[in-house]
Parts: structure tokens; sequence; C-alpha cells
């Protein structure tokens, strides 16, 4: 469904060159949830965000579901419809309802008529839990609220990929469980997810197998009841003395 | 009656207290200068009753006069005994049947209401001002899209205009557009008037439209590519609806200045308000009178448009 091959992301500063992911290659089958975890700044945010083309990637490969995003040729634009991401800020259109923050890109970019991106909105807040919120603005909405119409407003597109960029890290504690419910509903529909998270817990539950990163490489990868019980690795292992 | 309203009213009388003396002291200083105001002389510039007479053409006698709902038909017959038939007013009627008039004596006349100098200077100032503003407002969308344009061309391009204008004064730029584009275009002065002010007008636009755009968070863009819009349908339907609404109240302060800056136009013998005022003066001396009358005018206009801006800002404000 992904493969990345000896991918590389590289920033030039103004006197620094940062190496934010430093040729990774990882694959994701499809129905997969893979989870990726690491220290703040080592490089698996901009990982998952060069998986949809928010970043462009500086060497390597990107091929999601047969299609190479490194290719000049790629429509980046029709990758993207079938990858979904949630952000970590939420990033609702404020100026929009919330059922219009689902219906915009449904009838933008799939080009469903307004009836049917209703109904089809409708049933994803019903799914996420918010359907009786569907004429507030995000701004009247909690966090938690928030971050639940984001992965609708997502879903809505019918994507093939999810991808999740840290979706519980803005959250009040009391407000993750909330997210995570709906995370987990959609993992066991069988559906292909990416998370960037710190929620140990998530991962050691939900997901199939998990990518530790650090320093832009990947240091890391199994099975959670491998990776939390006997990593290999002794940065692993420091990491998780410490957050464990 | 809380006690904050009861702390505030002293505070109000001061306010006015000071604004009489302040109008108080106006007074006595004109006193001084021996100054006659004339202030009933001003209304008949906004509206006059214009009375236009009708006179015989030649020789001749009046053959009948019939009268209906105020106004008589007239009719007279010539030396060499051709019919005519005018209509005047009833009451300015100064013939009578059967009369021998000589070429030119008055029959009668008409009257009606005329907008004066003031009120067609007013209206001038409305249409510049709104003409410009329109044209202003799609020049600065435009080279504010420019502005963060990929393309580093149009981000040259559009600096430059934006430089250009803004680095020189707007008088000098009316000037240009009149005498050497209204020269080489042949164009007329109005239109090199209202091309001058929408293009300073434009410049300023820009800028606030490029401080708006880049004031929406970055995460909305991404938001929006992500969900697989187009860089064009991300400016559309996310970024400028949120941009648009951050720069209301600069955009506003903007077209209120624009409605001042119209009555620079008043150098190319454009008759605006400013004008009008002008030539008012020449024929009544009523200078200070005049020049306040002007003042409060602009003012009328620039706060009916404030108040409109205001009342979209509130009706805006819902998803805050």
């Amino acid at each position: 469904m992904i493969k990345t091959v000896d991918l590389k992301k590289t920033f030039f500063g103004r006197n620094q060159t940062v190496y934010a992911v430093d040729g990774v290659t990882a694959n994701v089958d499809p129905g997969e949830v893979v989870v990726i975890i690491g220290p703040s700044g080592s490089g698996k945010s901009t990982f998952l965000r060069c998986l949809n083309g928010l970043e462009t990637l500086t060497s390597g490969h990107i091929v999601i579901d047969g299609t190479d995003l490194s290719d000049r040729k790629t429509d980046l634009n029709k990758v993207r419809r079938e990858v979904g991401m949630v952000f970590q800020q939420f990033n609702l259109f404020p100026h929009k309802k919330v059922i219009e923050n689902i219906v915009l890109a449904q009838m933008t970019v799939r080009k469903r008529n307004r009836p049917e991106a209703e109904e089809k909105a409708r049933m994803l807040l019903e799914k996420v839990g918010i359907a009786e919120k569907e004429q507030e603005y995000p701004s009247r909405l909690s966090g938690g609220q928030q971050q639940r119409v984001a992965i609708a407003r997502a879903l809505a597109m019918d994507p093939k990929i999810m991808l999740f960029d840290e979706p519980t890290s803005a959250l009040d504690p009391e407000m993750v469980g909330e997210v995570l419910d709906v995370m987990k509903n959609l993992a066991s529909e069988g559906m292909t997810m990416v998370v960037v998270t710190h929620e140990m817990g998530f991962a050691r539950e939900v997901a199939d197998r998990v990518l530790f990163m650090d320093q832009g490489k990947l240091v890391e990868e199994g099975t959670p009841e491998h990776f939390f019980t006997e990593p290999r690795e002794e940065r692993t292992k420091l990491f998780l003395k410490q957050v464990l | 009656m809380n006690s904050l309203s009861k702390q505030i009213w002293p505070w109000r009388i001061l306010t006015f207290a000071i604004l009489f003396i302040i109008g108080a002291s106006l007074w006595v200083a004109t006193k001084k200068i021996d100054y006659t105001w004339r202030w009933n002389r001003v209304p008949q510039y906004f509206l006059y009753h214009a009375e236009t007479f009708e006179n015989i053409p030649f020789d001749g006698r009046i053959l009948s006069i019939s009268n209906a709902n105020g106004r008589s038909t007239v009719a007279y017959l010539s030396e060499s005994d051709e019919k005519f038939s005018v209509i005047v007013e009833t009451d300015s009627l100064r013939v009578s049947e059967g009369e021998e008039l000589f070429e030119d004596d008055s029959i009668g006349s008409n009257s009606e209401w005329k907008a004066g100098p003031l009120t067609m200077g007013m209206l001038m100032t409305l249409w510049l001002s709104a003409a410009a503003s329109f044209f202003g407002l799609i020049i600065g969308l435009v080279t504010g899209l420019c502005r963060v344009s990929k393309n580093p061309t149009l981000r040259s391009l559009s600096s430059f205009y934006v430089e250009v204008i803004r680095g020189t004064p707007l008088l000098v730029q009316i000037f240009i557009f009149y005498f050497f584009l209204g020269t080489v275009l042949d164009i007329g002065r109005l239109v090199a008037g209202i091309s001058a002010l929408a293009i300073f007008a434009g410049a300023y636009v820009a800028e606030i439209i490029r401080a708006g755009i880049q004031s929406v968070p970055k995460g909305q863009t991404e938001a929006a590519r992500s969900l697989g819009m187009s860089a064009t349908q991300n400016m559309i339907h996310i970024v400028m609806p949120q941009a648009l609404k951050r720069v209301l109240p600069p955009l506003a302060g903007q077209f209120i200045s624009l409605i001042k800056d119209s009555s620079l136009v008043s150098v190319i013998a454009i008759t605006d308000l400013t004008k009008a005022g002008r030539e008012v003066i020449t024929s009544t001396f009523a200078t200070f009178e005049i020049w306040f009358t002007v003042a409060l005018l602009y003012l009328m206009l620039t706060s009916v448009l404030s108040q409109l801006i205001a009342w979209v800002e509130r009706r805006l404000a819902v998803s805050d």
C-alpha cells in the first residue's frame, strides 16, 4: 500500500542543514495499522507529512498504491484524496459550520452533489458520535469534538489510507479517550492507518507494527509484543525506559 | 442604574463641556474678525427653484389662454398670422387674452426644483469613490495574490507596482494620469481621475490583502491540500474567506481614505464636492460656511461607509 525507499528530507536553514528524515525504507500493507513512535525531533511527523506530499522529499521514493510521489508527473491532488490526514491542531475550517467542513471537499474534489455529500457527512458525524453538532461552528466545540470532526472530514473522501499526526497531543487528558476510541473503531474496520503518537497504550493495543525513529532514521521495527517487551536496540530501550 | 453608569456621567458632562468651550471660543474668535455668518445662503446650493422664462420670439398677439392643473396653454399669433402655443405656470402668467406683445416680451415662466452644485458635487464624489473603490479592490486582490505567488516575475512586478505607487504623492500621480496618460492614450479627465484613484488605492489594498492571506495559519492550507483540494480551490474556499474577514477593518479604513483622497481630483477640473465648494464660494463669499458644510458632507459619506462595514463585520463574527 505504502512503500518508501531510502526516503530523505533535508531542511536547509540559514547556517545549518537538518536531516529530518534520513534514509527511511519502510512499507505498510493494506489494512495494517502502523504506529510510529520516537522522541521529539526524530523526524516522525516529517516522515508522515512526506507520505501525502505536504513535504516534498529531497531524495528517495514513496510509492502509494502504485503511484510514485517522487515522479514529477504525478498529480499530488489525486494522491492526496486517497490519503486522509488528521493533524495535531485539528485544522478545522473556522469559518464553516461542522457539516460544511465535511461537505466542502466532497463537493469540490469528489464532485459529489450536495444532498449526497450531506448524507455522507451526517453518517460520519454519527459514526464519530457528534451528530448533534452539525450546525455549530468549530470554535464552539471541545478539542476532542473538533478532532473527531477532523477525522470525519478526512473519512468523507473515502481514503484508502489514513495518516494521523499526533492526533491526541493537543487534547486535554479526559478527551484523549474519545478520539482514540474512534481510531480503534476505524482500525477494527480494516482501514490502513499510519499513526504518529505518544500514546503507548494505543500502540500496544491497536498497532500491527511499531516503528521507532530517532534522528531521522528508522531504528527498529516490530510487533508491539516484541517492541515493548524485548527491544533489540539500546536507543529503543532507553526511550521506552523514559516513557513507560 | 448601576454604579458603572453613575460613574460615567460626570465624564460625559466634562466631554460635552470641553466640546462646548471649543465651539464657543471659535465663535468668539470669528466675532473678533467681524465675520458675518450667512448660513441662510447655503441651502440654495443644495436645491434651488429654477425659473425659465418663456418670451415671445416676435411681435404678436395673444389668441387664447386655457388653464388646467395650475398650468396654462397660451396660444399666440404672429404678424404673418401663424399660430404658436406655449405652456407656462398659471401663477406666473403675465399676459391676458387679446393683448398685443412686442418681441421678447415675457409671457410667463416655468419653474422646477434643481439639484444645486453641492448636491451634484457630492454625487460626483460618491461616484468617483465608488468606481475607484471597485476597481481598486479588484486591482488590490489581483496584486495581493501576485505578492504571495510562487512565480518570481509576478512577485517582483507586483512589489514594484506597490513601491512606485506608495512612494509617490497621489497629487503627482493624478497630474501624470491626466497630463501624460490623458494625452498619450487620449482619455478624458473623469477616466484619468478614477484610474489614478483606483491604482493608488489598489497598491494599499494589495498590501492589506497580502497581510490577510499571510495571517491565515498554514495548517488551514495543509488541511485543505491534504483533502485533495487544488491550490486554487484552497485559495477560494479556505484562505480568502478567512483573510477577507480579518482585513475588513483595515480595508474599511482604506476606502474611507479613498473618499477623502478623491478631493484631490478637483485639481484636474473634475467638479467633485471640493471643487463645487470652491465654485460656490466664488459666488457667495461665504467661505467659512461652505467649507464647514463641505467637511460635514465628507463626514457624512465616510461615516455611512464605516457603519456599513461595522455591520458586515458583526455579521461575519458569528463563527468566532
